[in-house]
């Protein structure tokens, strides 16, 4: 008991829990927004490797790490066009083309990886961001040295959650992205062009998603490998349905789901005799039961995985 | 003062022609009806009009000034509004958040929500059109829902309003109280233009009518200066008779509820119900829709079995109370809303016509299909029934709500059933598919079916019933013989006055 006491009180637990929820709160903000306009973005495991890797590779080839964060987000929003082509317009099945987008563009970030580095044995490191006091703020105990001793990302995630809640609930462009995503007829009926709305959104989602990606290059494990993000993607996706389409509630699940990681994490080096993977699979069990709690009065928005066509119904 | 003036329009879907030449005005204050059969183009000239789709030619002008073609939005700020007969609304947002989305710059980064609750509220009261402005759609009634599409049109500043088919989906009542709102517009200087082809609204709303067939405006007249049956004829390109009935010959009981009483299934509950359905009779039941006609349609034909009472067939209890004895009961269903209970829309015609009786030797046996004797079964009823569009092997959903109630009936009448219960049979459909209906129905009482008609149409009730019954609130009023029915008698029955009715089946009884 204890030492769950010790865990629960230390800074270093929850610094921790933060950081790994950053690109879980990148990657759910980015399901999030291509599922309020009504298409299901299952290409996300695919786009946060390819934003790992073009972040990461646009600070070894001495870009700097803004920099990096940029291409990262650069390269999700042209998956995301690709996908937003193949779903809006074309209307194909958004399961099939988000998953041949997660297969294509993990290959594709691996492969431009080793044309990068064709040698190398060990994957090459970068200067990755740096915890960032905030002066004054940093100092107040507990509290602050938790929340104001983390990367710039982090800042920039936690502000990105405030940001589309307010775009969602506050201004006109967010009612109509939320009204595409419920009935794109009606956004038609009152002269915005959905198919555009969706695209444009679309795009930008990925975009979120390939910055997450790359948190995982650049403030996290300094290099790259093609198996980094690790199911990071599906979880987002997960999240997403337990928040309820709700950006605050997404920041809220991807705290959650952080929590259990690091607590996890650091449960195994104290407790004995329990083999590890009992340990690893504890956060995705309990991310299982929050969802059955929470989801089940969730409002799906109802135009999800419909194909717009003007005048079909 | 002319405010909208189609010129020549012309419109073509591939080998189709929609809209040929046709030109239409409309002046301020004015409501006109554009009177025509399913499928005469009237919802496609609106929607050039609207700019959802592209004229191949012709113009459109609105106060003078031509708007451009395919462009909603130009056509909002000139003022038009269109109300559709699908709601364009979302279920899971607030009225307000529906009639304010598109209403103000996409980029700006702050909605103005105070002072579009301020222009809601004003338009509201100043038209008489009452809702709560924070509900979610989801929770609205149908008729609300149609309030939110108008209210949505008249926040965008819309001098001219189109309502395509506004009545389709609404109550008699509810209909009623819509009319009332657009003379009340039009007397406020709006300009509108309503879809039907309904004959008894468009005599009793418009000031003027336009009358399309085949694509082609063939009249246009003053609706004081004409009659209910030249529109029919002008609309349908003959003279349209609906059929009339001869006294039949009832025979024995074969239907009869003692006190039937049912809670809450799809629908309105029952509370002691009593009728009786005579061979070779049609039993007429009336009411507005929710007083629990869907519920008494679902027991009689098998969905759900009573809580108290009994159903008798032929004087006995059935032995189980489900679908596939109902059917081999010979009962024949007619449901009330043939999209979502009388067809699978993405599955074959064939398909459809043999999945209530797949279990029937003809189109089974041992497990396996018979293809070829349903799919001949399909096309006799296709040839019988004048059902056009149709293919065997087409997907049903393509056809028109005339053809598939065409199909229903004929798969309904080849099974050759003793008891029809028919719901709404003609909702949506045209004059001349009504015609078709009643005139199947006739036939089948001519044959010895016992019909169970539930309408809320009084003209189709008064042609087709031998007696007539209202339902009210879950009970079924006294029966009584048409000959002693009129509208104004059926009007009290159907409010719930029954003391009349009375006097009359008891001295019937006698």
């Amino acid at each position: 008991m204890n030492v769950i006491l010790d865990i629960l009180s230390s800074v270093g637990m929850w610094e921790a829990v933060l950081r790994i929820a950053t690109p879980l709160i990148f990657g759910t903000l980015g399901v999030l927004l291509c599922e309020r306009v009504g298409v299901l973005n299952l290409g996300i495991e695919g786009i946060m490797t390819f934003g790992a890797m073009l972040g990461w590779l646009t600070v070894y080839s001495g870009g700097d790490l803004w920099m990096g964060l940029v291409m990262a987000g650069v390269g999700g929003a042209m998956f995301g066009l690709l996908h937003a082509v193949l779903t809006v317009p074309l209307g194909l099945s958004q399961h099939v083309t988000g998953l041949g987008i997660t297969l294509f563009a993990s290959s594709f970030a691996y492969y431009v990886f080793r044309l990068a580095v064709p040698t190398a044995t060990s994957p090459p490191t970068v200067e990755p961001f740096r915890p960032l006091a905030v002066p004054g703020l940093s100092e107040i105990p507990f509290v602050g040295q938790v929340l104001f001793n983390q990367t710039a990302p982090t800042y920039l995630a936690l502000a990105l959650v405030a940001a589309l809640a307010w775009c969602l609930y506050r201004t006109p462009l967010g009612l109509a992205l939320r009204m595409t995503g419920e009935n794109p007829h009606a956004v038609d009926a009152q002269g915005i062009n959905p198919v555009s709305l969706r695209i444009g959104t679309i795009m930008a989602g990925s975009a979120l998603m390939g910055m997450g990606g790359a948190f995982l290059t650049l403030a996290a494990f300094n290099s790259f490998f093609p198996t980094m993000v690790q199911g990071r993607g599906w979880i987002c996706v997960a999240l997403v349905v337990f928040a309820s389409w709700r950006p605050g509630r997404a920041l809220l699940g991807a705290l959650l789901f952080a929590f259990f990681d690091a607590f996890q994490l650091r449960l195994q080096t104290v407790v004995e005799g329990v083999p590890y993977q009992l340990f690893l699979m504890l956060p995705y069990a309990l991310s299982i039961l929050a969802l059955v709690l929470m989801a089940r009065r969730a409002r799906v928005p109802q135009a999800l995985m419909q194909p717009y066509r003007r005048g079909e119904r | 003062m002319r405010v909208l003036e189609l010129q020549s329009i012309t419109k073509r879907f591939g080998a189709v022609t929609a809209n040929e030449d046709v030109s239409l005005h409309l002046d301020k204050g004015e409501i006109i009806a554009l009177l025509g059969e399913n499928g005469a183009g009237k919802t496609t000239l609106m929607s050039i009009l609207f700019g959802h789709y592209t004229a191949d030619a012709g113009t459109v002008r609105v106060e003078g000034a031509e708007l451009p073609p395919g462009k909603p939005r130009a056509a909002i700020r000139a003022g038009v509004g269109m109300v559709h007969q699908h709601f364009a609304l979302a279920p899971n947002l607030t009225v307000l958040e529906n009639v304010m989305t598109g209403t103000e710059s996409l980029w700006k980064l702050r909605s103005d929500r105070a002072g579009a609750r301020r222009k809601l509220a004003d338009l509201s009261a100043k038209f008489g059109l009452k809702v709560d402005p924070d509900a979610r759609v989801s929770e609205l009634s149908v008729g609300e829902c149609q309030r939110v599409e108008i209210l949505k049109a008249l926040y965008n500043d819309a001098r001219i309003l189109i309502l395509d088919e506004p009545t389709a989906v609404l109550t008699a009542q509810e209909a009623e109280g819509l009319f009332a709102t657009l003379r009340e517009m039009a007397a406020k200087g709006l300009s509108l233009i309503f879809i039907s082809h309904k004959l008894h609204e468009v005599m009793s709303a418009s000031d003027r009518v336009v009358v399309l067939r085949g694509g082609r405006v063939v009249a246009e007249r003053r609706t004081p200066e004409t009659s209910k049956e030249e529109l029919a004829e002008l609309m349908v390109g003959r003279a349209v008779q609906r059929p009339e009935r001869v006294p039949g010959r009832p025979g024995a009981v074969l239907l009869e509820g003692v006190d039937l009483t049912l809670g809450g299934k799809g629908g309105a509950s029952l509370k002691g119900v009593n009728f009786r359905l005579h061979a070779g009779e049609t039993l007429g039941i009336i009411g507005v829709s929710g007083n629990g006609q869907t519920t008494l349609a679902g027991l009689v034909s098998g969905l759900y079995p009573p809580d108290g009472g009994a159903l008798l067939l032929r004087g006995h209890r059935p032995a189980r109370h489900d679908v596939p004895h109902a059917i081999a009961a010979g009962i024949g269903r007619i449901p009330e809303d043939r999209n979502a209970e009388g067809a699978i829309g993405d599955m074959a015609t064939w398909e459809n016509v043999v999945l209530e009786r797949i279990w029937d030797p003809e189109f089974s046996s041992r497990g396996i299909v018979r293809r070829g004797a349903a799919k001949q079964a399909t096309q006799e009823i296709i040839r019988d029934h004048d059902v056009r569009g149709a293919s065997v092997d087409g997907r049903i959903r393509l056809l028109s709500g005339g053809n598939m109630q065409k199909l229903i009936l004929g798969r309904v009448l080849r099974a050759g059933p003793e008891i029809l219960v028919a719901a709404q049979p003609s909702r949506g459909l045209d004059e001349g598919a009504i015609a078709g209906v009643h005139e199947r129905l006739l036939e089948a009482r001519g044959k010895g079916a016992g019909v169970l008609l539930i309408s809320e149409d009084l003209d189709e009730v008064m042609a087709l019933s031998d007696r007539v019954q209202a339902i009210v609130g879950g009970k079924l009023s006294p029966a009584i013989p048409v000959e002693a029915a009129d509208a104004r008698l059926l009007g009290l029955m159907m409010a719930g006055d029954w003391s009349v009715a009375k006097e009359i089946e008891g001295a019937d009884a006698v």
